[in-house]
């Protein structure tokens, strides 16, 4: 067991944890952040995406070690205070969510693209969320509030 | 009409609408103040569908378990219509889990909370708009009897009573500390219900209510319950189903780091630890010899070659439907046809793993449960079952889906969550499954082949029909497996039981997935065979049924069916009942010949489903329908070996993703005021005919076993 202090949704936190221990499990069971889901364990799925330093990373398959000091973190909860960023509004919008258990992964994942690219192409979008999972089929709902939210889409009310 | 007391549950805040709604029957009941409220309420059965508080803000109970489908929005919408309350003014909380009040009628005898087979809003329908008009009755009186004026004369806006002789008007919130009771709330007669015709909430797109913290991160599933010094559970459990565990290192587990109890179960040995990764830990750790079970040596691939023979065997058939005689008609044909379809076993996926949370008493005597479960009368009775909690003294606290799609229907983890918890009396316990755990315990389709037999006669129409299902699972094979809308004089449908020990469960559209696979090839492939459009056979076959008729009519023209197609591109076609709605598809794809891969590149849906509480939300119940029909139809395979699950995890059992979906799926409802059918389980069976006849019509060439993956359709391709 260690004492780590990481520095999470701009905020800094002390959590003793194995230093094997997936940062998934910290972020949800130790910080009460419950938005990050465990999907798979592997990798896989996608559900437990969050951002360190901006980029997108599956919590589950990394050690609570590889984040010690320095690097910023950020889950769904951090995105923003009251669901403004583009892509929450565009979610709502286009009406994305089923069950909604791998929504908060597709939003992470989908951030960093339009950071990076904030006019991707349909195969560009594609390429990028591979790795998320959805099993109610929200895909094209997926792809329609990311165009939405890159202003390829008209941002029409339901 | 039966009506003693009259009044409503008061408390500081609002006025709870207490309707009494057995067999049909609604009381009021009075009392002075919160505490008698509570009382009453506890004597008799009541329902409570909706809380008006003072300042307007109107709470609507939904009894419908929300996984994904829209239940949390469409039912309230349902009562919110009659009730015109102002949906800007609306929360929605769930109901308690309490099938005597808040059961829809459905289901036979019985009143039922169960939210499986698309049946909440078609099973809900009816009672809902009753309720909510009584509701609206009662705001209406309590206004005439403060105004003094006839209630004929009153009407209302949303949330707003309107005398409009006297100009006066009244909102809902300050109807509270005016609310009077009648003396009875009959049943409101239909006619003085709404004409559909001013509905302004049912058949509109209302934005879902459960979308925004969906988006934020708050929405709770049951994982997601957070309660102080909570403990983590995880049971190991064997690779055959139902193996019979002996421990042999107890010792050794109770020394680990983080351990807190042990629990024996018949199937699987649990263990309960301080944290979540502790629990995994000791998992790992344990050290089980299994026993051998019905399972044991049992190889899912080699299970069709004695299904073939068991097709054609004497043994015992169950008949499931029966119309005229199709061996008469067989003997009699100009021209027959037998052709045998295979499918897999599929796994559910459903993203959320299985878990639940608990808490016992410290006294042993009381239980709470926080669980994502579809819902059940048995609940509470499988609780006290196991762990011998009176059912008075056990509370199930509804919690969001992350995926049912018929596995949450099962009380196994319900019970696991409950015994766990039970071995540590005032201890919170969180019992997870693992992915692997959800994937090899878990319950599948069943494998099954299917032989379909033909009769044609020399005009090449359809005589007779005869499908026999070979497969585990008994009803979860039989769904789908009628043709009420084809008009075939002589039918015959069969199910031959093989058991195999391996556990099996409903399956978003259960039978109907591949029993409408085989069952829309076969047509498709006798109106190639005879010279004849596929779409114009089926048209020809649906005459008596215009409601079916119209699907294809409607896809047909959505899809331009029979215009010329892009170079290597080809449509198919399949149409299908569920749960009482009525679809036709229509799929165009294009084939990888190198990697045998299938692109889908549209889908056209047209449905009869009734009346469409939320059109936006129906759609996207199809498109992920679609969505999920295709990643079983091109990925989803699970195979047995020596009784134990091959795969484990999606590494090896691969859903289908982003890059693969469709550029695009349109739906369209036939417009129709006849009174809602289930959706949701319409999209997922349409994929496999439509996609096997696309196919081949683009080839020649027949795909008979789902799933269609690559190495299968180059198989197929180069015979």
């Amino acid at each position: 067991m260690a004492i780590y202090t990481i520095h999470i949704n701009e905020e800094t936190k002390s959590v003793t944890a194995d230093e094997a221990t997936p940062l998934l499990w910290v972020i949800r069971e130790q910080l009460g952040l419950m938005g990050t889901k465990y999907g798979c364990g592997i990798g896989q799925c996608g559900a437990c995406t969050i951002h360190v330093n901006g980029i997108p990373v599956k919590s589950c398959t990394l050690p609570i070690d590889a984040v010690g000091d320095g690097q910023k973190i950020t889950t769904i909860e951090g995105l923003s205070e009251d669901n403004s960023h583009p892509l929450q509004k565009a979610w709502i919008t286009a009406q994305v969510p089923q069950c909604g258990y791998c929504q908060s992964g597709q939003i992470m994942q989908a951030a960093t693209l339009l950071e990076n690219n904030p006019t991707p192409s349909k195969s560009e979008i594609k390429q990028h969320m591979n790795g998320n999972l959805c099993r109610c089929g929200t895909y094209l709902r997926i792809i329609k509030a990311i165009e939405i939210a890159s202003g390829k889409k008209e941002l029409t009310t339901l | 009409m039966n009506t003693s007391r009259r009044d409503f549950i008061k408390s500081s805040a609002g006025v709870a609408l207490v309707i009494g709604a057995t067999g049909g029957i609604t009381q009021l009941f009075s009392c002075q103040n919160a505490v008698t409220a509570a009382a009453q309420v506890k004597k008799i059965p009541l329902t409570a569908w909706v809380f008006l508080a003072a300042n307007g803000a109107i709470t609507i109970y939904n009894p419908a378990a929300e996984m994904g489908q829209g239940s949390m929005t469409a039912l309230p919408v349902i009562f919110a219509e009659e009730m015109d309350a102002d949906w800007n003014k609306v929360q929605v909380e769930f109901s308690p889990q309490d099938s005597e009040n808040y059961g829809s009628p459905g289901w036979g005898n019985r009143k039922i909370q169960m939210t499986v087979g698309s049946r909440t809003v078609s099973t809900y329908y009816n009672m809902l708009r009753q309720v909510g008009a009584q509701a609206r009755y009662v705001l209406l009186y309590s206004a005439a009897e403060h105004w003094q004026v006839p209630i004929a004369e009153l009407t209302t806006k949303p949330s707003l009573v309107i005398h409009e002789k006297s100009g006066q008007k009244i909102s809902y919130g300050d109807l509270v500390p005016l609310l009077k009771v009648p003396e009875s709330i009959v049943e409101i007669p239909d006619n003085q219900l709404k004409d559909p015709a001013d509905f302004r909430l049912i058949g509109k797109d209302i934005p879902r209510i459960d979308i925004a913290e969906k988006v934020d991160g708050s929405a709770k599933f049951a994982m997601d319950i957070q309660l102080p010094n909570t403990l983590y559970g995880m049971i190991e459990r064997g690779r055959i189903h139902g193996a019979k565990p002996t421990l042999t290192n107890e010792m050794a587990i109770r020394a680990l780091d983080g351990f807190v109890e042990l629990v024996v179960l018949d199937y699987g040995i649990g263990v309960i630890a301080n944290t979540i990764t502790k629990a995994m830990a000791i998992k790992k750790e344990l050290k089980i010899t299994w026993s051998k079970e019905k399972a044991t040596g049992f190889n899912s691939q080699a299970a069709y070659a004695n299904y073939a023979k068991v097709a054609v065997g004497k043994g015992e058939s169950k008949v499931v439907t029966n119309k005229g005689d199709f061996k008469k008609a067989y003997k009699k044909a100009a021209k027959t046809y037998t052709v045998d379809f295979k499918n897999d076993y599929v796994y559910h996926a459903q993203m959320e793993p299985l878990n639940g949370l608990a808490k016992v008493s410290e006294d042993g005597k009381n239980i709470e449960i926080w669980i994502g479960h579809q819902q059940s009368p048995s609940l509470q009775t499988a609780v006290s079952k196991a762990t011998a909690i009176d059912l008075a003294n056990i509370k199930v606290n509804l919690c969001y889906l992350g995926g049912g799609l018929g596995r949450r229907s099962m009380t196994d983890y319900l019970v696991e969550t409950a015994l766990l918890a039970k071995a540590v009396p005032g201890k919170p316990v969180k019992m997870m499954w693992t992915r692997e755990d959800d994937l090899q315990y878990g319950m599948y389709r069943p494998l099954s082949l299917q032989r379909l037999q033909a009769s044609t006669d020399a005009k090449g129409n359809l005589t007779g029909f005869a499908h026999t299902i070979i497969g585990d699972g008994d009803r979860l094979l039989a769904s789908g497996i009628n043709n009420d809308h084809y008009n075939i004089p002589n039918q015959l449908g069969e199910l031959k039981i093989v058991p195999a020990g391996i556990r099996l469960k409903h399956w978003r559209g259960v039978g109907h997935g591949p029993n409408k696979f085989a069952i829309e090839c076969m047509i498709d492939e006798i109106a190639i065979d005879q010279g004849k459009d596929p779409v114009a056979f089926r048209r020809q076959l649906m005459q008596d049924s215009p409601r079916a008729l119209a699907t294809l009519e409607k896809a047909a023209t959505m899809a331009k069916w029979g215009e010329a197609l892009p170079e290597k591109r080809a449509k198919g076609v399949a149409f299908l009942e569920r749960s009482g709605t009525l679809s036709t598809g229509i799929c165009e794809i294009s084939l990888d010949e190198t990697t045998g891969k299938i692109k889908v590149h549209h889908f056209w849906t047209a449905n009869d489903c009734g009346v469409v509480v939320q059109p936006d939300n129906a759609s996207a119940q199809l498109e992920g329908g679609i969505i999920m029909g295709m990643s079983s139809v091109f990925k989803e395979q699970l195979t047995i070996k020596d009784g134990q699950a091959e795969q484990s995890n999606f590494h090896d059992y691969q859903l289908l993703r982003m890059e693969d979906v469709p550029d695009s799926i349109e739906n369209v409802f036939i417009a129709s005021s006849e009174a809602p059918k289930g959706v949701g389980e319409s999209g997922t069976p349409l994929v496999a005919g439509a996609v096997a006849n696309a196919f081949a019509a683009l080839t020649g060439k027949r795909l008979r076993h789902l799933p269609f993956t690559p190495e299968r359709v180059l198989a197929v391709l180069n015979a």
